[in-house]
């Protein structure tokens, strides 16, 4: 038999978790359709402004990412918790923080990556220009991880808890106000002329920051859930 | 060589058992009794390190297990109450990604084999909702074929097992203890492994 190295185990779980999702499809669309009435709710409900519905187009997009993605979190472990899946992965003799960034993967392609494939028709709707479409999908690009990563460390953290969806977005939406600030402002600065280089570097600094110190976070909070 | 000095273990303000001692060498097998509610689980849970003991020192061919971490991990394998498979995956893909979870790349030949072993032949590309209670056990079971850790934890193995499992339980246990391995385990049926001494850790 052999021993499977450290990235072979982190495309394995990526699969299985795409898998899984392929075969639940009912979950993913959950969250795709989330984002999408959310979103095309408002230009009915503020009415046909082409000013205000630009102004506010970022801002709007943003926010139901952000929630879409709340949505989708409650169910990252808990499938695995439910039937001793996690178990299993607490004593794995690799690292347990590749398994969760494989978790986190595999659940930013699921949920996040549609969102952002769906932003360009949506913005549409919102008479954006086709520059701040581009600077909006980067901006998601480059946040939607980060929502993934960040929230995977308090889906860990209310494992098994009554009413933990409530707790979740407590604990997870004021960590996720940074990516929030500079996705929204970077479009805002292209459409007023200005460079967007400064919030986008932010964000992917932001992005590595996450990359670095979520799977260990929420590989610890996972042990401390498991107990 | 799994040794255990001391062991204390209490689950909210109850204490379960204090003052556990037991040392369980290669080739031995030992049976966790008790009545429900206590402490079987919590002490093999404990063994597996999900549960951090209140006082006591597990340790692994002399060393701490806690030092030991993923280096123990390795060593053992454990099968608890659930049985970790999904319901969405076949039994092969299950077992297949399990053996991968643990570190070691099952061939799809190898997994179909340890399969047919377990009795699932003709079952193996079914999706594991159709299946019943005892052949999700059976296939919680075939990682017991195609793991090569020293140390099983097992708990209540033959939960909704049939006859015919048992007897091939039996012998999977009797096939490990004679590679020197070692089996700590629960169970409210009668289990019998030919030619070894059964050893018996009563909690109370």
């Amino acid at each position: 038999m052999n021993k499977l190295s450290l990235f072979s185990l982190l495309i394995l779980v990526v699969r299985r978790d795409l898998v899984l999702a392929m075969r639940r499809r009912a979950d993913v669309l959950t969250t795709l359709i989330f984002f999408v009435m959310v979103v095309s709710l408002f230009p009915l409900g503020v009415g046909p402004e082409m000013d205000m519905l630009r102004k506010m187009a970022p801002g709007v997009l943003w926010v139901a990412a952000l929630l879409a993605s709340m949505l989708s979190l409650g169910r990252l472990f808990s499938a695995d918790y439910l039937d001793g899946t996690l178990e299993q992965m607490l004593l794995a003799p690799q690292s347990l923080s590749v398994l969760v960034l494989g978790k986190m993967i595999s659940h930013w392609m699921v949920s996040g990556l549609p969102l952002v494939l769906m932003t360009p028709v949506l913005g549409l709707q919102f008479d954006m220009s086709m520059q701040a479409i581009a600077v909006l999908i980067l901006g998601l690009l480059l946040g939607t991880p980060i929502l993934s990563m960040v929230g995977a460390i308090g889906a860990a953290l209310t494992l098994g808890l009554r009413g933990g969806g409530v707790l979740l977005s407590l604990l997870v939406l004021p960590l996720c106000i940074p990516v929030l600030i500079f996705g929204t402002g970077a479009v805002e600065a292209v459409t007023s002329g200005l460079s967007v280089s400064s919030h986008l570097s932010l964000m992917g600094a932001l992005l590595v920051l996450a990359l670095a110190f979520t799977p260990w976070v929420t590989a610890q909070a996972l042990r401390i859930s498991m107990e | 060589m799994l040794e255990v000095s001391n062991l204390a273990c209490s689950r909210g303000d109850h204490r379960l058992f204090s003052e556990l001692s037991f040392a369980l060498h290669p080739g031995q097998i030992m049976q966790i009794q008790g009545a429900n509610g206590s402490g079987k689980t919590s002490l093999l849970r404990t063994l597996c390190g999900f549960i951090i003991p209140d006082d006591g020192k597990i340790s692994w061919c002399g060393e701490n297990v806690r030092e030991l971490d993923e280096a123990y991990f390795a060593q053992m394998m454990y099968l608890g109450h659930l049985n970790a498979i999904k319901d969405e995956l076949s039994a092969l893909e299950n077992l297949r990604i399990s053996a991968g979870l643990s570190g070691t790349e099952l061939n799809e030949k190898d997994a179909i084999a340890a399969l047919r072993r377990m009795g699932l032949r003709g079952r193996e590309r079914l999706p594991t909702k159709v299946l019943s209670q005892g052949q999700r056990r059976r296939v919680a079971l075939a990682r017991l074929l195609v793991s090569d850790a020293k140390l099983w934890i097992l708990d209540e193995p033959l939960a909704a097992l049939d006859v015919g499992a048992v007897a091939l339980i039996q012998e999977l246990i009797a096939e490990h203890l004679a590679r020197l391995g070692m089996v700590i385990f629960t169970t409210h049926q009668p289990l019998h492994v030919a030619g070894m001494e059964m050893r018996c850790l009563s909690l109370s």
